[in-house]
C-alpha cells in the first residue's frame, strides 16, 4: 500500500504545532497532525473542569502511592489530583540524568498548551542581540523587526490581555485590555514610581486569558482553575484556539496515538520524504509521506527526534552536521524572590472579587539603561498581592468558634514576587541518545546532561535581594527573602539543544527554521531558541512558526522545497 | 468559523459537561503503586486502619477546633474522615504512627467523655505546646507535633469541604468578572479558591 501522503506534516499538537497546523492548512496545504498521546476533546474531555474541592477524595494534593508512581513528577507542583491524567508517567516514558533534570512533559493532544501558564511576552532587541553583543555563543539570525509582525499576527488570534506601557524591553503588542491590578498591588506599584529612578516597575501580567471575546470563545470567566482546561475557550489552548481553525479548513487530518520514530530522509534529494509513525496502542509502523515537515514536539522531544533520524548518512542524527544538535539545552531558573505585608491604614476596608488568572509583572531593568552587574543578561518578577485565606491558621495560635469565625475572613494583605532568570547558553549542557534504556515503546531514551553556572548563580543574589529592596523602599513591611533552589526543567521553559543561526558549522536551524541538511523540514518549538531572555518564550515560540509556515509556503510555491 | 459563543450558552455547554462526569486517573499506572501504598478503603467500620471510634474521636477533636457557629462545624463536613483517609494516604509511616499515638494520648486523657469546657481548655493547652514545639523545630529530621498534624488536617478538610466552601466562606464557581477593589466590611467572609 502506498504511504498516505500529505502536504505538510506537523509532529506534535502544543503551542507550537498547533500553530503550524493552523498555517499550513489556512494557506491551503493539506495537513497531518501527528500527536503521541491520546486526544483530548475540546470541553468535553475537561472532566474535572468545574469541580469544587470537595469533589477531590484527597482534595488535590497527592498521596504516597502517587508519589511512588511519578518519582519526578512528585518534585514540584505537577504531581497533584486534579490533572494527573494530563502529566507524562516517568514509568512509560523515562529518562537519564546525568544530572538532575526535572522534565514535566504533557502527551496528549494540546501538549502543554493546556496546563501553560500562559503568561505572554515579547522579547525584544536586547534579547536578540545579546549573544553577538557579549560574544555568547552565536548570534540570532533574526532581529526584533523581524518577529514584531509575527508578534502582532499571532496575539490577535491567540487572544493577549494587557497594558501598553511604551518599555524598549518589553514591547507592547496587539492587547486585549489587561486584567487590572487589585487594590494592594495598585499602592505598592504607585510607590515604587518615584524610586530606582522609575526603572523598576509594576504593571499587569500579559496573558493568553482574553477580556473580549474572540470567535467560538468566551472571555474569561475568573475562575483560575485553567489548568483543568477551559469550558468557555476563555485561555489561549489548541483546542480553544488553533485546532478549530485548522479543521474549520476541512484541510487537517489529526492522528493521536502516533509517536515519530525517524524523519525519513533521501540523501540524494537533500530533502526529508516524511515520517515513520510507530502506532502507541497498537505498536504497528506506517511511513507518511510530505513536502514539508515541522517538528513542534516540544524542545527535547524534536530534538531527540533529530538524533534518531538520517542516521544512516550522519551518526550523530539530522542536524548533526553542525556542532550544534543537542547542546546549549536551557531552562530559566526561578524560585527565588520575596513577600512581605501591607500594613497601611484603610486597606483592610478592601478586597477584591473574583479569581483574576494573572498577577504583575515586573519588567528586567538589570544591565539596561546604563545599570552594570557582576553577571550577564537579567530577570522579570512575577508576583501577586492578596489577602491571607484560611490556610494562615495553621500556624497560628487558636482553637474555637471565634477562631473559625475569624480565619473564614479574609486576612492580611500580603504581596510577594518571583524572579525568572535568563540562563546563559552553554555548549557542554546537552542531551544525547542513551542506548542502555529503552522506554515503553523500546525507543532508546534521551540522555539530558545539564546544569546551570556561575552567571546564574550571581544573578540570583540579585534576584532575591533586589525583591526584598524593591518591597521595602515601597513601604511593605515583614519583608522576608527564600531561595528554594532551581534545578534545570522546573521553569519548564526548556529551550535550545537545535539553535538558529548564520552560519551551518554552529547551528541546526537557519533563519526561518529550516534545518540546514534539509531544507523542508522546519523546526520552530523552543529547540530552535539561541538564548532564554527573561520573559517567559511560548509568545515567540508562536510567532516563530506562524513565520516559517509563511516562509514553507512560499518556498514551496517557488518550488524551492 | 462558529460565532461568538454568549454566557448563556457556555453555561448551557459547563451545565453538560456536569451532567457528564466521569472519575479521572484510573489508568492503570498507579494500580502497582498503590498494591505498595493502599488507600484507606472508607466504609462504615471506619477509615483505613482507623476504626469507627478514632473517627469520631477526630471528629470530635476537629469540632472542638472548628465548631458550630453562625456556620455548621467541622463534625458535620466530615473532617474526622478526611482525617484518618489523608494520614492513611498521604503521611510516611513515622507521621502515621505519630498521629496514632497522639490519639492514644487524647484517649488516655478521656477526651470523648469531657465536657465541651474541658475539651476546649485541652486542646487549647496542646496548641500552645504545639506551637512552641514547631516554631522551635528545626528541618524534617524530627517529626512534626501531633497534635499540628490534628489541626492542620482539620482546617484543611473543613475549609475545603463543601460546608466551608460554601457556607463558612463564600465559593463562585464561575465569578464571570474581577473587581480589581471593592469595599469590605469586617465579618464578611472570605472568598474560597477552585480546586
Amino acid at each position: 500500500m502506498p504511504a498516505p501522503s500529505y502536504d505538510a506534516i506537523v509532529v506534535g499538537s502544543g503551542i507550537s504545532g498547533g500553530w503550524a497546523a493552523k498555517e499550513l492548512t489556512e494557506k491551503g496545504l493539506t495537513v497531518l497532525l501527528l500527536e503521541r498521546g491520546k486526544n483530548i476533546e475540546h470541553i468535553t474531555d475537561y472532566l474535572n473542569a468545574t469541580k469544587g474541592p470537595w469533589e477531590y477524595a484527597h482534595r488535590g494534593r497527592h498521596t504516597r502511592a502517587m508519589e511512588l508512581a511519578y518519582p519526578v513528577l512528585k518534585r514540584d507542583y505537577p504531581l497533584n489530583e486534579t490533572n494527573l491524567d494530563w502529566w507524562v508517567s516517568d514509568q512509560e516514558s523515562p529518562y537519564t540524568e546525568i544530572k538532575r533534570f526535572d522534565w514535566f512533559r504533557g502527551y496528549h493532544v494540546g501538549g502543554r498548551s493546556l496546563m501553560w501558564g500562559r503568561q505572554s511576552y515579547r522579547w525584544s532587541d536586547f534579547d536578540f542581540e545579546a549573544n553577538a553583543k557579549e560574544g555568547i555563543a552565536v548570534d540570532w539570525p533574526i532581529r526584533y523587526a523581524d518577529i514584531s509582525p509575527w508578534y502582532d499576527y499571532v496575539e490577535r488570534h491567540a487572544g493577549i490581555s494587557g497594558s501598553r506601557e511604551g518599555m524598549p524591553q518589553l514591547p507592547d503588542g496587539q492587547f486585549q485590555p489587561a486584567m487590572p491590578l487589585n487594590c494592594g498591588e495598585e499602592l505598592i506599584a504607585g510607590r515604587l514610581k518615584p524610586q530606582f529612578g522609575g526603572r523598576r516597575r509594576i504593571i499587569p501580567g500579559r496573558t493568553a486569558n482574553l477580556t473580549q471575546p474572540l470567535p467560538g470563545r468566551s472571555p474569561c470567566m475568573y475562575r483560575n482553575a485553567c489548568w483543568l482546561g477551559c469550558p468557555y475557550g476563555g485561555y489561549f489552548s489548541t483546542q480553544s484556539s488553533t485546532l478549530p481553525a485548522a479543521v474549520a479548513t476541512g484541510r487537517l487530518t489529526l492522528k493521536p496515538f502516533a509517536i515519530v520514530t525517524e524523519v525519513l530522509y533521501d540523501r540524494d534529494k537533500k530533502r526529508a520524504t516524511g515520517v515513520r509513525v510507530l502506532d502507541a496502542v497498537t505498536n504497528q509502523t506506517t511511513d507518511y509521506t510530505a513536502k514539508v515537515v515541522f517538528l513542534c514536539a516540544s524542545t527535547l522531544n524534536s530534538t531527540w527526534l533529530l538524533l534518531r533520524s538520517a542516521t544512516d548518512v550522519w551518526p550523530g542524527g539530522l542536524g548533526s552536521s553542525s556542532e550544534a544538535l543537542g547542546h546549549n539545552l536551557m531552562d530559566h531558573h526561578f524560585r527565588v524572590g520575596a513577600s512581605g505585608r501591607l500594613e497601611e491604614p484603610g486597606l483592610d476596608d478592601k478586597y477584591y472579587s473574583g479569581r483574576r488568572p494573572t498577577g504583575f509583572y515586573i519588567p528586567r531593568y538589570r544591565n539596561l539603561f546604563g545599570d552594570k552587574r557582576e553577571y550577564l543578561r537579567g530577570f522579570g518578577y512575577q508576583g501577586s498581592a492578596s489577602r491571607q485565606g484560611w490556610s494562615r491558621a495553621v500556624a497560628e495560635l487558636g482553637i474555637g468558634g471565634a477562631f473559625k469565625d475569624a480565619m473564614a475572613q479574609p486576612g492580611a494583605w500580603t504581596i510577594g514576587a518571583t524572579a525568572f532568570g535568563e540562563m546563559l547558553p552553554n555548549h557542554a549542557n546537552r542531551v544525547s541518545i542513551d542506548p542502555s534504556k529503552k522506554d515503553k515503546w523500546g525507543l532508546p531514551v534521551l540522555a539530558i546532561d545539564c546544569a546551570t553556572g556561575e552567571n546564574e548563580r550571581l544573578m540570583r543574589k540579585d534576584m532575591m535581594n533586589d525583591m526584598a529592596e524593591t518591597l521595602e523602599a515601597a513601604g511593605v513591611k515583614q519583608v522576608r527573602t527564600y531561595d528554594n533552589e532551581c534545578f534545570p526543567g522546573m521553569g519548564i521553559h526548556e529551550m535550545g539543544t537545535a539553535r538558529m543561526g548564520r552560519d551551518r558549522k554552529t547551528s541546526v536551524l537557519n533563519a526561518h527554521n529550516q534545518v540546514w541538511d534539509a531544507p523542508n523540514v522546519f523546526v520552530t518549538d523552543g529547540s530552535c531558541m539561541v538564548s532564554t531572555a527573561c520573559p517567559n518564550p511560548s509568545l515567540t515560540y508562536m510567532a516563530l512558526t506562524a513565520r516559517a509556515a509563511d516562509f514553507a509556503v512560499a518556498e514551496l510555491k517557488r518550488h524551492n522545497l | 468559523m462558529a460565532s461568538v459563543i454568549d454566557r448563556r450558552e457556555a453555561i448551557r455547554r459547563v451545565t453538560a459537561l456536569l451532567g457528564g462526569i466521569a472519575f479521572v486517573g484510573g489508568t492503570g499506572l498507579l494500580e502497582a503503586s498503590e498494591r505498595l501504598h493502599p488507600r484507606a478503603a472508607v466504609t462504615r467500620r471506619g477509615v483505613g486502619r482507623f476504626t469507627a471510634q478514632d473517627v469520631a474521636l477526630l471528629d470530635e477533636v476537629a469540632d472542638t477546633i472548628l465548631p458550630e457557629t453562625k456556620t455548621p462545624g467541622a463534625k458535620a463536613a466530615q473532617t474526622g474522615a478526611f482525617m484518618a483517609l489523608m494520614v492513611t494516604d498521604t503521611y510516611t509511616d513515622r507521621n502515621q504512627e505519630v498521629f496514632r499515638d497522639g490519639m492514644q494520648k487524647l484517649n488516655a486523657a478521656s477526651f470523648m467523655t469531657s465536657t465541651p469546657a474541658q475539651r476546649l481548655a485541652s486542646l487549647e493547652q496542646l496548641d500552645r505546646e504545639q506551637k512552641a514545639y514547631m516554631d522551635a523545630r528545626r528541618g524534617n529530621d524530627t517529626p512534626p507535633h501531633f497534635f499540628r498534624m490534628m489541626k492542620e488536617l482539620a482546617l484543611l478538610g473543613y475549609f475545603t469541604s463543601e460546608i466551608g466552601c460554601t457556607q463558612a466562606q463564600r465559593y463562585v464557581e464561575a465569578p464571570g468578572g474581577f473587581e480589581p477593589c471593592v469595599p469590605y466590611t469586617p465579618g464578611e467572609r472570605a472568598w474560597a479558591g477552585h480546586a
